[in-house]
């Protein structure tokens, strides 16, 4: 199964019944499939006429209490931003998926990863963060798809997948049952008429008064501070003896992954950091290594977005190198493994 | 002793932040009565603009939606597909609607999304300090027309009735006033229609309300209101564009 | 499978079948129960344009996902072919369709199988179906699956509406294995 279509299974496995969409290479799959299986499962796929319509469509599904998702790539999410922030604003829990490709302006289809920036520090306008999660294999654009899901549900707010190109088209076994479902919140605040049982309900992220704003963002706050002490996730692969430590999320750390074992196989001591959140981004797990490492390599399909949080994740206490090509080009294992030599050469590792 | 006029139980009890003369409040009172003598507060779902009408979720007692500027159809269409069964309107004003917004209103009109816009026109940006709206008249002067809107610099004024008429998803589209209690109680009228409509999944109905401004039309409320059936209604003429109910020649 | 990781790129046009190709093995990896992945190369254009598709199949997990050094190519156009079978590990193997491609490579430490694909599924009546001759001449020579296991799993995929089918991709696949 495609990587894009395993998103979109898992979403409706995960019980998110709609889906709002637009068409954009390369994660049309995603509304396909939906267009496909919805009417089978009792659910909607909707084109709608913008990504800024259906980033809205997606606000009004959530606010009435139900589960929805939208997806689109890089320059349909840059549309999409108004909304995002309008959810955080809001308090709306949503699933957003971005298959990223090349960037700025149309930029090109290949994968890519120069939305972290974006991804991580400014998704929409505000005061703001998002979790925001990076699968590395199919399996995880199922597994992480669910959790999205119930992360969105449970901090009420908006939860991005930052996947890219490359995993969203490739192809992999996937077993939908690896993931237990989590206990979640009842949606009391909800916008699904008030039944004659209730005060009414009002979504809302207007706040004239600053004091009445301030202290809504740092109740926000206080919930992501929650987010950043509980679900931190990432993957340490061979870091135990490692002098270089590679760190790279999604379709990167898998080259990182065979990087790592050719320097190994050439007497380089490397082994792999995965942040699988991006936010919260696993600080404390990059300090520690810090302890142990001699240095630190961030590969990214970009010019080098990650690496400057891998800088403050170790206090500047060891060199953080860069590796990566961007545009969508996909850097090769041989030339990310041939970058862990010359740095070990140079710093006498 | 006979109660012979109350506050309508759909709209709340509060003071309203908009001028003075402003006709935002006679509209507001419409809406609800259309709520109370449905019978549906219970299960209706408001979705508020960015304009004078921002606050609109403080004014109703149904559950409501603050929705991002121009997007009340699309945030309407995302409530309304996942709970079919709650009644849903927007409350927009011609900036919302018919200039930043234009795509999410085409668009739910022609996919006829079953909900209820009503639709606020007076000419001009009220919240933002009167600036041209695009339903801005031809020669009217707004601070950002000092000179008078004139089409071939500044564009032609939209009429959002006669476009959307054409529209195979529109069920129901009129343009009504609120400059008489003849025209209020006809814009009542149409309002009801507009969410009798919906409870009858009948499609898309916009009911567009001749409004005043007088605030930043630089009028007193009374010439306001003369200054809208001078001005608005030969360019805005009143009456029902599409009502998939009546015979043809009825309607515009 | 015989044990190892089998790194392979299958490239040409558009339209003949190189994704296919790619996920019948794939496929059949993965109901084995090996590791495997497919990844496409993607343009905008549905038809004609280069296309190429990186598949692993694996007794390990599987890191990167693409295969910049095949251990077996399959080339079905000029351009594949001189893109991309200098890149060939050494000891590895080059399959080319030589109806499609004139030329023959120089190398002399990669072993070199070339089966007229198109010619034969034209002259068969077998027309879209190169690319299974194709994988009948890789299975034949790298061995790398059953030859009935993977007609099986081949024709499961078809509906029993198109039983033509079933016939085309079995005469195929023999074509090819016995080249």
């Amino acid at each position: 199964m495609k990587g894009n279509e395993a998103i979109a299974e898992a979403a409706i496995n995960a019980g998110c019944l709609y889906y709002f969409g637009y068409p954009i290479t390369p994660q049309t799959e995603i509304s396909e499939y939906m267009a496909k299986r919805m009417p089978k499962v009792g659910g909607l796929c909707l084109q709608a006429e913008s990504e800024i319509a259906a980033v809205n469509m997606l606000l009004g599904a959530s606010a009435s209490g139900t589960r929805a998702m939208t997806s689109s790539s890089s320059p349909g999410i840059s549309l999409k931003s108004e909304g995002i922030s309008y959810l955080v604003g809001s308090d709306l829990p949503a699933v957003v998926v971005n298959v990223q490709r090349g960037g700025p302006g149309l930029g090109g289809i290949q994968p890519s990863q120069a939305d972290y920036y974006q991804a991580t520090k400014a998704y929409g306008h505000g005061d703001m963060h998002l979790i925001v999660l990076a699968p590395s294999t199919v399996q995880e654009m199922a597994t992480l798809t669910g959790e999205a899901f119930d992360l969105a549900d449970i901090y009420r707010t908006p939860v991005i997948i930052l996947a890219d190109g490359a995993i969203g088209q490739m192809m992999e076994p996937v077993d939908f049952s690896e993931r237990k479902p989590r206990e979640l919140p009842e949606k009391t605040w909800a916008t699904c008429g008030h039944r004659g049982a209730r005060k009414h309900n009002i979504v809302n992220s207007l706040l004239m008064e600053p004091e009445e704003l301030e202290r809504s963002i740092r109740d926000r706050f206080e919930r992501y501070r929650k987010i950043e002490e509980n679900e931190v996730m990432c993957e340490k692969y061979m870091t135990d003896d490692a002098d270089i430590v590679v760190v790279a999320f999604g379709i990167a750390a898998r080259i990182a992954k065979t990087a790592a074992q050719i320097a190994r196989s050439r007497g380089v001591k490397a082994g792999v950091l995965r942040p699988i959140t991006l936010w919260p981004f696993p600080n404390k797990e990059i300090s520690a290594l810090a302890d142990t490492a001699k240095a630190f390599l961030s590969v990214e399909l970009s010019m080098g977005q990650m690496v400057t949080d891998v800088k403050l994740a170790c206090e500047c206490r060891r060199p953080v190198d860069f590796f990566g090509r961007t545009g969508g080009v996909i850097p090769a294992p041989a030339d990310v493994a041939e970058k862990l030599c010359a740095m070990s050469r140079e710093l006498s590792i | 002793m006979a109660v012979v006029f109350e506050r309508p139980h759909a709209l709340a009890d509060t003071l309203m932040h908009y001028c003075p003369g402003c006709t935002h409040g006679i509209v507001h009172r419409l809406v609800a009565e259309a709520i109370d003598e449905l019978g549906v507060e219970d299960r209706t779902v408001g979705i508020a603009p960015v304009g004078c009408a921002v606050f609109a979720y403080n004014y109703f007692n149904c559950d409501m939606i603050e929705a991002a500027h121009g997007r009340a159809p699309a945030v309407a269409t995302g409530v309304k597909r996942t709970h079919p069964e709650l009644v849903v309107f927007t409350y927009q004003g011609d900036g919302d609607l018919a200039a930043i917004g234009t795509a999410e209103t085409v668009h739910a009109a022609t996919r006829g999304e079953n909900i209820t816009v009503v639709f606020i026109n007076n000419c001009i940006y009220g919240m933002t300090g009167g600036q041209m709206a695009p339903t801005t008249l031809p020669g009217q002067v707004t601070a950002t027309t000092p000179y008078g809107r004139t089409p071939k610099i500044q564009g032609n004024p939209v009429r959002v009735c006669e476009m959307l008429s054409t529209l195979d998803g529109v069920a129901y589209a009129a343009r009504v006033s609120v400059d008489t209690p003849a025209n209020v109680r006809n814009a009542k009228k149409a309002i009801l229609k507009g969410f009798k409509n919906q409870l009858d999944c009948k499609g898309f109905s916009i009911i567009e309300v001749l409004s005043t401004c007088p605030t930043n039309w630089g009028l007193s409320p009374k010439d306001a209101l003369f200054w809208l059936r001078e001005n608005m209604i030969p360019y805005y003429p009143l009456g029902t564009y599409k009502d998939v109910d009546a015979p043809k020649e009825e309607t515009k | 499978m015989k044990q190892g990781t089998y790194n392979i790129l299958i490239a040409g046009f558009g339209g003949q079948g190189v994704l296919f190709a790619g996920k019948a093995l794939a496929k059949m990896g993965m109901h084995e129960g090996l590791h495997v992945t497919w990844l496409p190369s993607y343009g905008p254009e549905m038809r004609g344009g280069a296309a190429n598709c990186s598949v692993i199949i694996s007794d390990e997990e599987i890191g990167s996902p693409l295969v910049p050094d095949p251990d077996i190519l399959i080339a079905l156009n000029i351009p594949s072919f001189d893109k991309f079978e200098p890149h060939i590990k050494p000891g590895g193997m080059l399959f080319a369709d030589s109806a499609m491609i004139d030329r023959k490579t120089s190398r002399t430490d990669i072993e070199a199988h070339y089966i007229p694909a198109s010619s034969l599924a034209s002259d068969n009546g077998l027309s879209g179906l190169a690319n299974v001759i194709m994988l009948g001449h890789v299975i034949k020579k790298t061995g790398i699956f059953d030859y009935d296991a993977f007609l099986k799993d081949l024709v499961s995929g078809i509906p029993a509406s198109r039983s033509a089918l079933v016939e085309g991709n079995t005469k195929a696949l023999r074509l090819g294995f016995e080249y």
